[in-house]
């Protein structure tokens, strides 16, 4: 029987491994950009299995309006990440080193 | 439904529907009119300000099921933040014609913002919380990234953007946690539930540490922080006064609504990890703040510290301790705002003041606005009577009175240092001879607005009374 801990280790997984691609990859920025959608998702994952548990909907329409602020959120790091490439021509994530201090 | 029942939320109302019209008015708006938009935005925000002053009521009141509040503190912040964001539009306008950057979408992005931070300012639950968080969030990345031409600001852009979509889904997770172990996304509720000693153990401790986590990446504490000077440094500087200046006051409704309206009586928990990461602010803040030459990348260290002020004085967990962050923050908002006022007052097209250096020799052109700059400079060091340091007194003071004295010492020392690199600007502006001989090209109704600034740091210094009673009634 799949109980209400194994969606949280679940939900766990995805968000540590989101959070270590994030540190960990250093060459390309889309893929940090579907780590953050991943870290998003891991939370929705969270707040649906809560929902279901304690039998209230409102968990469930919490993640509606986060599926609705990823979207956005995905559109201008995408547009920012153009913006970017147009300036720079690249999108390496160890070339953003041009402040410091 | 009756339509007096919104009444309490009808600023943000008001607002929304007048940035669609703003929206609207600038698409007919050809380039040479564009001073239109500006006065329209400006009208937008008076009529938003006149509407939150009207509408206040003395008792709090909840709506939208309990997901709005509307109260005293709400009153307060709206009302400082409709203002700063009208200051930070006047110090801009010059700035965004002389660099061509006069668009529409600046004051546009910048309403926008402003209504993000209102609906942070009266969340009552969670959602409204993490919703408001991200309206201001979003037209904050699309603002750094306002200079499309510019390989900084669209570095710092994405900088900001990456690191503040990793806080925006720690928050989330914490909340999750919180929301899954109380069943409820309501502040008030939650505070009753986490009474229950059942709830009260280590996996609600763990939803509170990614929250609290999740608050000082917006707040940009130690270690935190890192994405704080490259945006402050990397944004044109219109940009930067406005992300320094009205976002705190969202920053701190963020930690007051959460920490001590929801999970107030859980103090102990998470004050360990406040006191963490406001010391290490402190330190870091003004050390490393010494060391730059860039005046935007030390001014992003220099809040770092203020932040780390604000912090501690919320880690005290007392009545006291948060009037003290109110007022903290209530008066660093209109220094900060000043201060890059000057920034913009010296920059002009094609040259951004943003050197040290730059401000070399400004008494012997314009004895008026060096003399501004020492108000702003005198007020962000802490020196009396100006009203930067009546907030660290009660800072203090408060932390004092909580009985931790080892720290009230180290908020000192910390302080003594960072008066250092605010003295060595006015060093460079009193005492050093320019390269630059040309006057300042900006209007004279922004130089105006830009001394009642200046003169208004001393003013408050000089009369704190009002402003002590009113962080006295709010909390």
């Amino acid at each position: 029987m799949i109980g209400l801990q194994h969606y949280l280790t679940l939900s766990a997984i995805l968000f540590s491994l989101s959070v270590a691609g994030i540190f960990i990859n250093r060459r390309n920025l889309i893929l940090l950009l579907m780590c953050i959608e991943l870290m998003l998702l891991s939370v929705n994952f969270n707040f649906v299995a809560f929902s279901r548990y304690l039998g209230d909907e409102t968990g469930q329409v919490f993640v509606f309006f986060i599926l609705t602020v990823a979207a956005a959120e995905a559109a201008i790091g995408l547009a920012i990440l153009v913006v970017l490439f147009r300036n720079r021509r690249s999108i390496n994530v160890q070339e953003l080193d041009s402040m410091k201090g | 439904m009756n339509f007096t029942e919104l009444l309490p939320a009808a600023p943000e109302i008001l607002l929304l529907g007048l940035i669609c019209v703003v929206l609207v008015a600038d698409l007919f708006i050809s380039d040479e009119n564009r001073i239109i938009t500006f006065w329209l935005s400006i009208a937008a925000l008076f009529c938003t300000g006149w509407v939150t002053i009207a509408t206040q009521s003395a008792a709090p009141f909840t709506m939208f099921s309990g997901s709005y509040i509307s109260d005293s503190l709400s009153h307060v912040l709206k009302v400082t933040a409709i203002g700063i964001v009208a200051l930070v539009f006047m110090y801009s306008r010059d700035y965004l014609r002389q660099n061509n950057l006069f668009k529409g979408e600046f004051f546009i992005l910048g309403l926008f913002g402003l209504l993000g931070m209102m609906v942070m300012i009266s969340a009552n639950s969670l959602l409204t919380m993490y919703l408001g968080l991200e309206i201001l969030s979003l037209s904050l990345y699309a603002m750094v990234a306002f200079d499309r031409d510019s390989a900084e600001a669209s570095e710092a852009a994405m900088k900001y953007f990456v690191l503040g979509a990793i806080a925006s889904g720690t928050l989330l997770y914490g909340m999750s946690w919180v929301y899954g172990l109380t069943g409820s996304l309501q502040f008030h509720e939650i505070a009753v539930a986490i009474n229950d000693p059942e709830i009260n153990g280590l996996p609600l401790w763990f939803g509170i540490a990614f929250m609290v986590v999740g608050i000082s990446f917006k707040f940009g504490a130690v270690p935190f922080h890192m994405w704080l000077p490259d945006v402050y440094q990397g944004a044109r500087s219109a940009v930067t006064l406005y992300i320094a200046s009205a976002p705190k006051l969202a920053a701190l409704a963020l930690i007051l609504r959460i920490l001590v309206d929801g999970l107030g009586s859980l103090h102990e928990v998470w004050q360990g990890m406040i006191l963490v990461v406001a010391v290490l602010s402190i330190i870091i803040g003004n050390v490393v703040a010494i060391a730059q030459t860039n005046i935007k990348r030390m001014l992003a260290y220099s809040t770092i510290a203020h932040v780390g002020f604000i912090l501690i004085a919320i880690f005290c967990g007392t009545e006291q301790g948060y009037e003290a962050a109110l007022f903290y923050t209530l008066t660093y908002v209109v220094m900060a705002a000043g201060t890059f006022g000057m920034i913009i007052l010296l920059s002009r097209q094609g040259f951004e003041a943003e050197n040290l250096e730059d401000f070399k020799g400004l008494s012997s052109r314009s004895p008026w606005f060096a003399l501004m700059m020492l108000f702003f400079m005198f007020g962000l060091a802490g020196v009396p009577p100006w009203i930067g340091f009546l907030a660290k007194l009660n800072a203090i003071a408060a932390v004092l009175d909580a009985g931790y004295q080892a720290l009230a010492v180290l908020m000192v020392l910390a302080s003594v240092v960072g008066a250092f690199y605010y003295l060595r600007v006015i060093k460079f502006v009193y005492f050093d001879e320019s390269t630059d001989k040309t006057a300042l090209p900006v209007a004279l109704d922004t130089k105006l607005v830009l001394s009642l600034n200046g003169v208004a740091l001393l003013a408050l210094g000089l009369m704190p009374g009002w402003l002590l009673a009113l962080c006295a009634i709010v909390i």
